[in-house]
Formats: C-alpha cells, structure tokens, sequence
C-alpha cells in the first residue's frame, strides 16, 4: 500500500524523523486553521499519490493564513495526472540551503534491503539515476545487522553528503531505518531531504510504501487506507477476501490462482484482437479452493460490472476437483438467480475434468457455455463480450 | 534422476497438525512420498494418523532429524510463524525447506534469507509462497497435484502454482524429470536460476520449460545465465503480458513498476538468449514438443 505524503510525514514523525510543523485539511476553512496554527508563511501542498505536482500547480507558498485559505481552494479539487486532490498538507514553509535523496527499499535482485543516498537532491531519482550515475550510492544493508550510526555514516558518505551535517544525517537516517522495520515498509523515501541555512535536517516530502502483508502485526495500518479513492468494486472484492483488480476492458475473468489468471488475462486480449478490440474488464484470482460460497462472490462483484459484457470462468483443477468448482458454478448462479445476466464461458481441465463438464452439460443453465480448452474458450468470451457490447 | 527431490527423500512437515499440513501430508503419502514426522513445539512427543500411517510429531527440526534422518522438511506454518519456523530448519541444517506459506511478510522472508546465507546456505530454501517441488513417480514435497502427469523427459520451473499445473496438464503425455514452482514473492529463496543449473546437471532432464511472470528482474538474470551456461533447449513463457503498470496481480511480487519487470522485457531478453518464448500456455507446450524432435 502506498501512502499519502501526509500519512508518510506522520509515520516519520512518530518515529523522531524531523519533519515540519504541519497540518492535514480536507477544505480551505481546514487550511485556514492550520496556517493559523503554523503562524507565518506555509506551503500547501496537494496529496495525491502520483509525482509532478508541483509542474501541475498542486504546490503553493502563501504569505499568511488568508492566502492559505485561497491557494487550498485552488488546489482541492484538482486532477494531477487523473488524480483528483481531496486534501493539501499545509506546513511551515522552509528555508533550503541544501537538497538531498534518501531512501530505503526492498532489492529483489539481492533479496535484502538497499539504501540509496545522494547530496544531489530534488530531482527525481529515476532521472538523477540515469543522467548521474556516479552520484547516487546505493549501499546494501542487512536484514540482521540493520542500520546503526556507524552504517548511517557510511551510506552517507558514499552518497557525498556534506561534512556539515553528516552527524544530524545520520541521526535521522537511523530513525528512518527504525521506520522502514517497524511499520514493515518495502520503501522509505526522502525527497527532498533538506538542510536549513541553520543547519537542520528536515525531511520534506515523503513516499512510503506498506507491505500488506504484514497488516496482521499492524492493525492500526488499517487507518491509512483510503476508502474514498478505492474502486467501488475492489472495495466489495476485497470485503469478501478476493484478490480483485479492476481493469478497463468488458471480458470478466474468474480464474484460480494468480499465474493462471493473469496468463488468462493475456489470453482473452489477444483474442479480443479478433473482435473489435475486447479486453479483459478485471484480474479475479479465487485460489485453489473454488467453493461456491466464494464463485458466488466472485460472480457477484464480476456481474456488477457495468462495463462486463461476457465473463469467462477458467478454472484448472488441481487440488480442487473439477466437479467442485462445477457444482461452485451452478451453485452460485443459483444464489445470484436474476442478477446473473450475462452469458458465462466455462473453461474447466484437469482433476476430474469430466465429472465436472457433466455437471455442468446437465444443469443446461441458459448462460453457460463449456469450451474444453483455454485459447477456444477466451475466443467465444471475446465473441459474446463484442457482440453485448 | 531428478532435482532436489527424489525416491530416497525423507520428508518431515513443519505444521502437520494444522489443517493444511494434515491435508496436504495426506496427499504427498498418496503420491508415494516418504514422510517420517511432523513439528511442531506444542505436540510435542504425540502421533498423528495421516493415511493410515502413524507419524510423531517432534518438537524440533532438529530432534525430527536426529530421530528419522529426514532431509526435506515442508513448511505450512502460519504466515506470522513461518520466519521462526524457516529459521529453526536453516539451524538444524536441513538441506531442503520447502516453505509452502503464503503472505508471508516481506522483511520475515529477507530476514530468514540473511540468516540462511549467514550460516554458510546449508539449507536449500524452496518459496515461500510456492507449491513445492515434485518428482513424479519418486516423491512430492509440497501441494502440486501428483496425479497430472507422471515421469518423464521435461524440467519445469516456475513462479506460479497453477501455470505449472496447466503446463504439467498440456505436456501430461511427456511427463516431467522434476517440477519446481519457486514462488512468486518479492524475496525467494531458490531462482529460475538455481533450477536451470540443476536441470543443466540432471541426466533425466532434456527438455526445459521454464516459467515467469511480469515484476523484478528475475526472467532477464536467467535469460543471461541460459546464455553462458545452459545447453539443453529451453522453452519459456511470461505471464502479464496485458497487466497495467503499478497494479498487483495477485503475487505480491507481481507488479509493473515504472518501465522494468514488464512481461514484454523479460520475453525479447529470453529470445535474445535463444530461448523460444510462447505467447500463451498451449503456444509453450507446442514449443516443448518441437524441443524434443529438434
């Protein structure tokens, strides 16, 4: 999960990273309050969870709380890259005498974690990566022996901070690794990373990254996901415990296991090519244990799509029987009755394949269709998606 | 011959009295498998029936390993267990943990990870979040169905659990040396890589198929060690191919970030490399089916 600016800034400050005085608003008398509360000039700036949002005029300095209030009102409300801003985060505004990057992440390639650390701050650290290489350390750190001052000082170093600060650096370079452990995050970022002209370190904007997996030892994460901006229908998927992703396109797909559905995704695009351009309209993986209870959720969050015209069930059977998920199948468009109105492609193969197309042959349910592999079945899904639409 | 796993293999389950680990023990004895106890702290010293067969249940790996010589231990514990239990197999040393757990989070599996290379890689670590690895017709260690197909000629490795069962199914008449489903999590502990090499050595194994999926760089190391190691063909297949950057399908580590990890990528590095790349599952098997008269 990734989080807003402000969410990241008040992970940071609960874990002492110094950040700015500030405050969230959701409307500019909110502003007004909190640059009120600041006292002096502030900067407002729009939450959303995309970069370049100061060329979109999502950024703004502003004298006192009244330009507060103004710049807010300019800034709600505005779409940056498709991102609508609902809030600003109006804090301090800064004097900068220097800009840095830092950050931890997760390296894949490795399987441990890195840190990244340049004196060369500001810009994005895409472009810094490529145009100065030579700029940018990148320092392993492990898992086991974590981040202490004497392994702050060094990343430090080899990213060329200045001498000036490299002790406050470090500090708060500790304090973000104790971030990045304790709130289980697959990145920290700090960028900009700034000193004041007293000498400060301040960490200004902020990305962080959450892993979902770890939500079992932080039921207070809960909090930081934004229920407004979730897609309706990943909201109710995920109410029922699918693993549910919302795509532009008009096929529906159930399938189990991730791999599966996502090939089958891959699949019924490349058929599409074949009718008008169809594509798959969600990614639904309902995992190896196909019961009715979950087909029938499944269906139902697939069948509110408006944009679905045809659905298409592939299901291999492997621990689950073929004739379990066929009675899943019958079953659900039993509970669903009226709602289920949209033809049904069935793929099923594997464990008691032929069980399982009996079952279905025999219910003679007027949507079902069986195709018996998945390349035909992803083609008549295609066909009957161009056709409804 | 196979890899990793074979007809010698003694298997313990760490978790056999959860409902997974009972289920899937069951399954694995079916398959002909030899299992020789389970784990777990609580039970200790107790026996559990599983397909009528008496198992104990040891406190420890290591006492499990002391007792019946097992040497593949199958991890089912709970996602908020597992670091501990993955950790407790790498010190009593067992050369295969196979870790079956899904949602694991990140920094458990980066941490059991640092221990593992630590303490020398005794341990070779299979996932986590991966179905396992299985030899048809000598052992299954794991929750791949071992009635898909039997031995056979071809070397599978892959991140997905059901694409290796599709696969399995379409090239069912070949059958499989071994097939390794190695996970599709951020932080694994046996790669593409590891497999290839493997496969390379085993004597059983001419035809290799090898399975990714869209997000790290995993598929592109593999096509550049194909190149310089590997000269058995090799047929692939990336999935994710229409999957829109920055959404999670489903494997935490299946994610498009930026212009790296797209399936596109992963698929012109293979076929630079010289391995044949199908744009679906049935498009792959055909092409595993031309390796074999080439």
């Amino acid at each position: 999960m990734d989080l807003y600016e402000f969410q990241a800034r008040n992970l940071f400050a609960a874990h002492g990273v110094p950040v700015l005085p500030g405050a969230v608003a959701s409307s500019p008398e909110e502003a007004l309050a909190a640059a009120e509360q600041i006292g002096g000039q502030v900067v407002v700036k729009a939450q959303v969870k995309t970069g370049g949002r100061g060329k979109a005029g999502g950024v703004k300095l502003a004298k006192d709380p009244a330009e507060a209030r103004e710049k807010a009102e300019a800034i709600l409300g505005l779409d940056i890259k498709g991102h609508v801003t609902h809030r600003v985060l109006v804090t301090e505004a800064s004097d900068i005498a220097e800009e840095y990057y830092f950050s931890f992440l997760l390296d894949r390639t490795n399987r441990t974690f890195l840190a990244m650390a340049s004196a060369e701050g500001g810009m994005e650290i895409e472009q810094l990566a490529v145009e100065r290489p030579d700029a940018l350390a990148r320092i392993a750190v492990d898992p086991i022996a974590g981040v202490d001052k004497p392994k702050a000082i060094e990343i430090l170093t080899a990213g060329k901070f200045p001498e000036v600060i490299l002790e406050q650096a470090a500090d708060a370079v500790v304090k973000l690794w104790e971030t990045f452990v304790a709130e289980d995050a697959t990145l920290v970022e700090v960028n900009p990373l700034v000193r004041d002209p007293q000498d400060h370190i301040v960490a200004l904007d902020g990305k962080v990254t959450l892993d979902e997996n770890a939500s079992f030892r932080h039921p207070q994460h809960e909090e930081l996901v934004d229920k407004d901006a979730e897609d309706p229908l990943e909201a109710k998927a995920k109410a029922k415990n699918l693993n549910y992703v919302k795509l532009d396109g008009e096929v529906g797909i159930i399938g189990n296991g991730a791999g599966l559905v996502m090939s089958t995704l891959d699949v019924v695009a490349y058929a599409g090519e074949k009718h008008g351009g169809v594509k798959p309209a969600n990614f639904l993986d309902i995992g190896g244990g196909a019961s009715a209870e979950v087909m029938a959720a499944g269906l139902d969050v697939i069948l509110n799509d408006p944009a679905v015209k045809s659905v298409f069930v592939n299901v291999f059977g492997g621990i689950t029987a073929c004739d379990a998920v066929a009675n899943g199948i019958v079953e659900a468009l039993k509970i669903l009755g009226d709602e289920a109105s949209k033809p049904l492609v069935v793929r099923l193969d594997g464990n008691n394949v032929e069980e399982g197309r009996r079952i279905l042959d025999e219910a003679n349910h007027p949507l079902v269709t069986q195709v018996d592999t998945m390349d035909n079945a992803a083609d008549k899904a295609a066909e009957l998606a161009a056709a409804g639409a | 011959m196979s890899i990793f796993l074979n007809a010698d293999s003694k298997i313990i389950v760490q978790g056999i009295t959860g409902s997974e680990g009972t289920k899937h023990a069951t399954k694995m004895l079916a398959a002909g498998s030899t299992i020789v106890g389970g784990v777990n702290a609580r039970k200790a010293g107790q026996k559990v029936t599983i397909g009528g067969k008496d198992l104990t249940v040891f406190g420890t790996v290591e006492e499990a390993i002391k007792d019946t010589g097992a040497d593949v231990s199958v991890i089912f514990v709970p996602p908020r267990f597992a670091k501990d239990a993955v950790i407790e197999a790498i010190d009593a040393e067992i050369p295969l943990a196979v870790v079956i757990t899904e949602g694991i989070p990140v920094h458990d599996s980066a941490y059991f990870w640092a221990h593992a290379v630590a303490t020398g890689n005794k341990t070779r670590i299979i996932g986590p979040n991966c179905p396992g690895v299985i030899s048809p017709g000598k052992s299954n260690a794991g929750i791949i169905p071992a009635n898909i197909t039997g031995p056979g000629k071809i070397g599978l490795v892959s991140k997905s659990g059901t694409l290796t069962y599709q696969m399995m199914y379409e090239l069912r008449d070949i059958g499989f040396s071994t097939a390794v489903g190695i996970g599709g999590d951020p932080i694994i502990g046996t790669t593409h890589i590891d497999a290839l090499e493997a496969f390379q050595a085993d004597p059983d194994t001419e035809v290799i198929v090898m399975i990714g999926e869209i997000g790290g760089d995993a598929e592109e190391r593999a096509a550049a060690y194909i190149q310089a190691n590997v000269t058995k063909p090799v047929v692939g297949y990336v999935a994710g191919f229409t999957a829109p950057e920055g959404k999670t399908m489903g494997h935490a580590g299946a994610i498009v970030s930026g212009s790296a990890g797209t399936a596109q990528a992963k698929k012109q590095a293979l076929e630079a490399a010289g391995v044949k790349v199908g744009k679906t599952p049935s498009e792959t098997a055909a092409l595993a089916r031309e390796a074999f008269q080439a």
